[in-house]
């Protein structure tokens, strides 16, 4: 079966659709699926619900669906970079469920492996706890969570090839491989798709049975703080 | 004389030991790393990253390279890469042996309060329940008031809690407090303060 698509508007030709709960791998804006959020804007979707850990900026990542009001909720662990989000949500507009970020990474990854639910100390005695159900284990306290079973993954990957086994490349892996696991079906846009059998088998990041489509294309890839320090003076 | 952000700092990188595996917030956690000397410590970026190095010379910044607070870093010969599930897996599984946090509020039972000021800032908890529940050793660095003079210490956290009973020990720049049964105790006071200044900056219970 082929898995390469032209470009990501073809990629999601026939899987996006209104009300959709999507999985989207990055941390920041490292490693986020950036042609396919493009392509998502383009195709109109609404009401999209996004399992993300962040949101983007303003103009860049998930922020351009805020902009154009696409999505309806977000299941995030940090969102402090984006003045749209904060504008949308204290109005009213926007849904927002906060999720510590290893719980979020933990219900994509317990999703993706037909877990529907985990008991995890993180969170007791906190507002995340409210309505959960707590169960002690050897004398300490957890709260149960459920495992996250998406419509819909979208990742960024360094290389693929072309039946979807993917390599990520350095702090860019973050969310792609949680993500990709626990969508129904999950899109892969890539750096670079080489020949199959010139990935080495043994440093596959995640196998291509977690994608079923692939995409290659120009990243951008934006640096949203740029630290650096000055080079001595030999 | 209080501490300055830099002595702060210094005071938590002597918390660290030889071979451990750590986690440092954003803020003065991070200038812990500047004060290390030459005890092998590993520091854990929880965006999926064991061993980070400095930041980059100009020139040098690679997209795909970040740490938590999003900021470009570098590799070191030591480094491993991984996921966030993984990363997380590690945290939680008690690996890493401790974390170095900023906090808004910390109370006498050990408390924390760092992510969220009702109607005012909701940015998200990101990774910071995570750690505070997961790590083996949870230290604060922050100032011992506010900036409007009140006490961060208190009998009870008002805002809402990013963990709670998971404190071990406060670095300020006052000194240096542990939690223990009762309240807190006086481990270590900054040169030029007195005891009735710590004492008079606090509001949770001092135990002797």
């Amino acid at each position: 079966m082929k898995k390469v698509y032209a470009n990501a508007t073809e990629a999601l030709d026939g899987v996006i659709s209104d009300g959709m709960m999507i999985a989207a791998g990055g941390f920041g804006l490292c490693g986020i699926p950036e042609l396919l959020l493009e392509a998502i804007k383009d195709s109109g979707a609404q009401n999209l619900t996004f399992a993300s850990n962040n949101a983007g900026v303003d103009d860049f990542g998930i922020g351009i669906l805020l902009q154009t009001k696409q999505v309806k909720k977000m299941i995030s662990s940090y969102v402090g970079e984006n003045a749209e989000f904060m504008r949308q949500y204290l109005s009213g507009e926007l849904e927002l469920e906060f999720n510590p970020q290893g719980t979020l990474a933990e219900r994509m990854r317990a999703g993706g492996a037909g877990i529907p639910g985990f008991y995890t100390k993180t969170g007791v005695g906190t507002v995340i706890a409210e309505g959960k159900e707590h169960k002690d284990f050897n004398g300490e306290t957890y709260i149960l969570e459920e495992g996250i079973f998406a419509d819909l993954a979208i990742v960024k990957a360094w290389k693929a090839d072309d039946t979807g086994n993917l390599i990520f490349r350095k702090t860019a892996r973050n969310f792609n491989v949680p993500a990709a696991t626990c969508g129904k079906i999950c899109i892969a846009e890539v750096e670079e798709i080489v020949p199959r059998g010139s990935l080495d088998p043994d440093a596959i990041h995640l196998p291509g049975i977690y994608v079923h489509r692939i995409i290659q294309g120009e990243h951008e890839k934006r640096i949203e703080q740029r630290t650096t320090r000055k080079k001595e003076e030999a | 004389m209080p501490w300055d952000r830099n002595q702060m700092a210094a005071r938590a990188a002597q918390e660290l030991e030889d071979g451990m595996y750590v986690n440092l917030g954003i803020g003065i956690p991070t200038l812990v790393a500047n004060y290390v000397g030459d005890k092998d410590i590993t520091l854990q970026s929880e965006n999926g990253m064991l061993g980070m190095g400095p930041f980059p010379f100009e020139g040098e910044e690679d997209a795909d390279l970040i740490n938590a607070g999003k900021q470009t870093i570098t590799e070191l010969s030591r480094t491993s890469y991984f996921d966030s599930a993984t990363s997380f897996a590690m945290i939680r599984g008690g690996k890493i042996a401790a974390a170095v946090l900023g906090a808004m509020e910390v109370d006498e039972e050990g408390d924390l309060a760092n992510w969220m000021i009702p109607g005012v800032l909701v940015k998200g908890m990101g990774g910071a329940m995570d750690l505070v529940a997961g790590v083996g050793r949870v230290i604060v660095v922050m100032d011992h008031t506010n900036k409007h003079g009140k006490s961060k210490l208190l009998k009870k956290c008002t805002l809402p809690l990013t963990g709670k009973k998971v404190v071990n020990r406060i670095i300020t720049n006052l000194g240096v407090l542990d939690v223990v049964e009762g309240g807190l105790k006086i481990i270590e006071i900054a040169e030029g303060v007195t005891e009735d200044e710590i004492r008079a900056a606090t509001e949770a219970n001092i135990v002797n």
